[in-house]
């Protein structure tokens, strides 16, 4: 094979590992910039996932999946936004709960509902997100160079492969170009003055948190109803985890968040890649060192190479008028 | 007479058993400054918060410009007209100056628009009150002065006629609070309502039109401030006769106790904070460091503490030298005699966290008294702190709570007496009177008298002149680092206010 193509397919595979961590990481950047932290993306995401597997099962219809998706995850991202807005909770903690709650009751109803071992029916047709063919990727595909790039990298994936990267842009203009945007900003640096300028700060988190569940919802439809035909137990495989990282190592700014997302996930696309393929000097590499690369260079990175990351200096914090 | 600015009618608020404001009433009338004086925990900031929509009165009412009006939320208070400067800004640190002047005043929902009209109008702010800033700069590389200044702004921008600030001049040296003052006057001059809310009796006295005195949750009087004094208004905060001048008698200097000599420090950018600074401090006798705060004074304090690491010099205590260029000790320190009353109590002098017993011991606590084995004797701790409690009078007298529920007086005596009892050859003391209300201050000099007549060395560092004339029996003024000028107790404001300014004396310069 020639090395254009295998480099084509490891951009286009990059692209489609990139999307849900993008996505998850651009949610976990709307709540973490209003300072409330969501270690729980993977939870809503797994839970988005197994929604919009069953709904799309169930109707047929892909889109209703992932309406299903959105809205499960947003439902959990409310139980979030009630535990640590509302009840000024710890943050971490309802985290963690959302994540175990997401993990062991999509496993159960999801035997309960099909009976296929928490697996959820194979998605076909409609059911399923199918690649988009660009205008003229065909016809343009034996061009040398640009052809299999216009084909492999830039045509030829799920429509939620278009929103996730167009969410990029969009993100930066609501936070940096919009009221909406100004003021999550300041509620995750300083609660009070957004309180003092008569700004409800329950509500601006509140809806901060809404739209931290679209964006999993949509994750979680991705992976169950567009990369894969169904939901899988546990498919999340902490994604949620590595946006977070992804997040971090970004300094909250949705732009380098996508750069980040992609370094990710080009580290997971060439482990897929090159498994068992020999490497010159080494010999064969264990299977599982292959995977277990992305996580170990996520440890290395996140040690080393960010520099000082600074978070929303609210981060974490319930706000409580002083007295 | 003009309807009033404002008008509260039998305010009352509780925090469960606390009452914070008892059947307030007040009258402000417009076009004038306000001053609103109490000690700390008087009431002051609650009856403003109120008045800010920030809290909700239980009972009570409210009159703006003559009309009774409802103040739910600070949406409300903008929308009548006031506006409010807080104690601690409420400014979002790493955005521009613009942008925090039109939060929560936006006006649509993309910004493009608001912000270029929020720029032309705070040009005209600008030139209206000559209140100049850069709108690009970010807020957190803006020193205090001008921080407070966005403040202003903000509320001028939201249109506000009534102006409240609370304890505006806490965190600001001298020489800006002069020009927040004449800030103040301009925006009278041009008809604005101004509330001052400070416990700063000099304050009061400079500026204000009509002072009025809270005490424990209750408005106890009303002034017109050229009709009264200094020391009628102490006594109305404090509830009895303060002396405000300190009563002490002639020094009597022992021998060298500290002896600082070519004393030289940087700060962490590699800053010559200190710069070659050399003099003694004799048994009996207070010396005094005056200077604007950011000329080294601290640093050289902490260096002679053993907190900080010098570049060069020697110190000595009792005639011994203390490793100062090199890992000075600072619990050493205090075995051979040495005290420090750091200038921060809330990050340095005190575990905020901690309840009282804990901290009144911090720094002794491997002294054999406070050990019972390898273990604390809290009965033995508690003990020593209800004494201190009641020696020092430290209020709630309750040695178990928590050390960030006391006020601040209370919690700058506790350092106090954790450093004094332990009856310490030298004390070092920073600050030890800011923002400490008008009974403690009166306490916290006799106090330092007494260290003195009882034969103690005592350094003291002070950003108010007033406290370093009135104690010190030598005074050194410090500019950019270096000791510029030596003077008498007797020596005139005006001639220290020169060289702490820099400009020093034709006798200094032949």
């Amino acid at each position: 094979m020639e090395l254009i193509d295998v480099l084509v397919q490891l951009v286009g595979a990059t692209i489609r590992v990139s999307v849900p961590l993008l996505l998850a990481c651009l949610a976990g950047l709307f709540s973490e910039r209003a300072g409330i932290f969501d270690i729980g993306l993977e939870g809503k995401m797994l839970a988005g996932a197994f929604a919009g597997a069953s709904a799309a099962a169930v109707t047929g219809s892909a889109w209703i999946g992932l309406a299903a998706a959105i809205l499960t995850a947003v439902c959990f991202g409310l139980v979030h936004g009630f535990a640590s807005i509302t009840h000024r909770g710890n943050q971490i903690v309802s985290g963690v709960a959302i994540n175990f709650i997401a993990a062991g009751s999509t496993i159960i109803l999801g035997q309960a509902w099909f009976q296929q071992g928490g697996r959820t029916p194979s998605l076909s047709g409609d059911a399923r997100f199918q690649a988009i063919t660009l205008p003229g990727a065909d016809a343009v595909h034996d061009v040398p160079v640009i052809g299999p790039i216009y084909a492999e990298v830039i045509s030829g994936h799920s429509l939620l492969v278009y929103v996730a990267f167009l969410m990029v842009p969009f993100t930066w203009w609501v936070l940096f170009r919009t009221r909406f945007g100004l003021r999550l900003r300041a509620v995750g640096e300083n609660p009070a003055a957004v309180d003092t300028a008569g700004i409800s700060v329950t509500w601006l988190r509140y809806r901060a948190v809404l739209c931290t569940g679209v964006l999993t919802g949509i994750a979680g439809a991705y992976l169950s109803v567009a990369q894969n035909a169904g939901f899988v137990k546990d498919m999340t495989a902490g994604k949620g985890f590595i946006a977070l990282a992804a997040l971090i190592f970004a300094k909250w700014k949705p732009v380098p968040a996508m750069f980040a997302c992609l370094l990710f996930g080009f580290l997971e696309a060439a482990s897929i890649r090159f498994q068992g393929m020999p490497w010159p000097f080494i010999g064969k590499v264990p299977v599982q060192l292959m995977q277990a690369l992305p996580y170990i260079l996520t440890v290395i990175l996140l040690a080393g190479f960010i520099g000082k990351a600074i978070p929303p200096r609210a981060g974490g914090v319930p706000y409580v008028k002083e007295r | 007479m003009a309807e009033a600015a404002i008008e509260l009618i039998g305010i009352n608020k509780s925090f469960g058993a606390v009452r914070a404001n008892r059947d307030i009433n007040l009258e402000i009338a417009p076009g004038t400054i306000h001053g609103i004086i109490g000690e700390n925990g008087a009431g002051k900031s609650t009856l403003m918060s109120i008045l800010y929509g920030f809290y909700q009165a239980d009972s009570g009412e409210i009159r703006v410009g003559g009309k009774p009006t409802a103040i739910r939320t600070p949406n409300d208070a903008i929308a009548v007209g006031i506006g409010m400067v807080h104690q601690h800004f409420m400014l979002v640190e790493n955005f521009s100056v613009l942008e925090n002047i039109i939060l929560g005043a936006e006006g649509e929902a993309l910004l493009n628009t608001s912000i270029s009209k929020a720029r032309s109008e705070l040009r005209r702010l600008e030139r209206e009150y000559g209140l100049e800033v850069d709108p690009d700069a970010v807020i957190e590389e803006l020193p205090v002065g001008l921080q407070q200044r966005v403040e202003i702004l903000k509320a001028l921008y939201r249109g506000a006629e009534i102006l409240i600030l609370d304890e505006p001049t806490g965190v600001l040296t001298p020489a800006e609070a002069d020009h927040l003052f004449r800030i103040l006057q301009q925006l009278k001059e041009q008809g604005k309502t101004v509330v001052l809310i400070t416990h700063k009796l000099r304050e009061i006295m400079a500026i204000t039109d009509t002072v009025s005195v809270m005490r424990q949750g209750t408005m106890v009087a009303t002034r017109k401030t050229n009709e009264t004094t200094v020391e009628e208004l102490a006594e109305l905060m404090v509830g009895r006769r303060v002396l405000l001048r300190v009563e002490k008698g002639e020094a009597q200097p022992g021998g060298v106790k500290l002896s600082v000599k070519n004393l030289t420090v940087k700060d962490s950018r590699g800053v010559t904070m200190v710069d070659n600074v050399s003099f003694d401090v004799r048994a009996g006798e207070i010396v005094g460091i005056a200077g604007v705060a950011g000329n080294g004074q601290s640093e050289l304090i902490e260096a002679i503490a053993g907190t900080r690491r010098a570049v060069s010099g020697t110190v000595t205590l009792d005639g011994q030298p203390i490793d100062v260029t090199g890992i000075a000790d600072p619990g050493e320190l205090r075995d051979r005699g040495l005290a420090h009353v750091p200038e921060d109590r809330h990050h340095v002098g005190l575990v905020l966290a901690f309840e009282e017993n804990e901290n009144s011991i911090l720094g002794y606590h491997d002294k054999p008294e406070y050990l019972n084995g390898p273990f604390l004797n809290i009965e033995a701790i508690r003990n020593d702190a209800r004494e201190k409690i009641q020696k020092y009078d430290i209020r709630p007298n309750d040695c178990r709570l928590k050390t960030a529920n006391f006020s601040g007086g209370n919690q700058q005596k506790i350092v106090l007496a954790r450093e004094i009892e332990q009856d310490p050859g030298v004390l070092i003391v920073g600050q030890p009177t800011r923002g400490v209300d008008v009974g403690a201050i009166e306490f916290i000099h006799k106090r330092l008298i007494a260290m003195r007549d009882q034969g103690k060395a005592v350094l003291l560092i002070s950003v108010e002149l007033d406290e370093i004339r009135s104690l010190s029996d030598c005074i050194l003024v410090m500019f950019a680092g270096r000791v510029v000028g030596e003077r008498g107790p007797d020596a005139g404001e005006g001639e220290l206010g020169l060289l702490m300014a820099g400009v020093e004396s034709k006798e200094a310069a032949e």
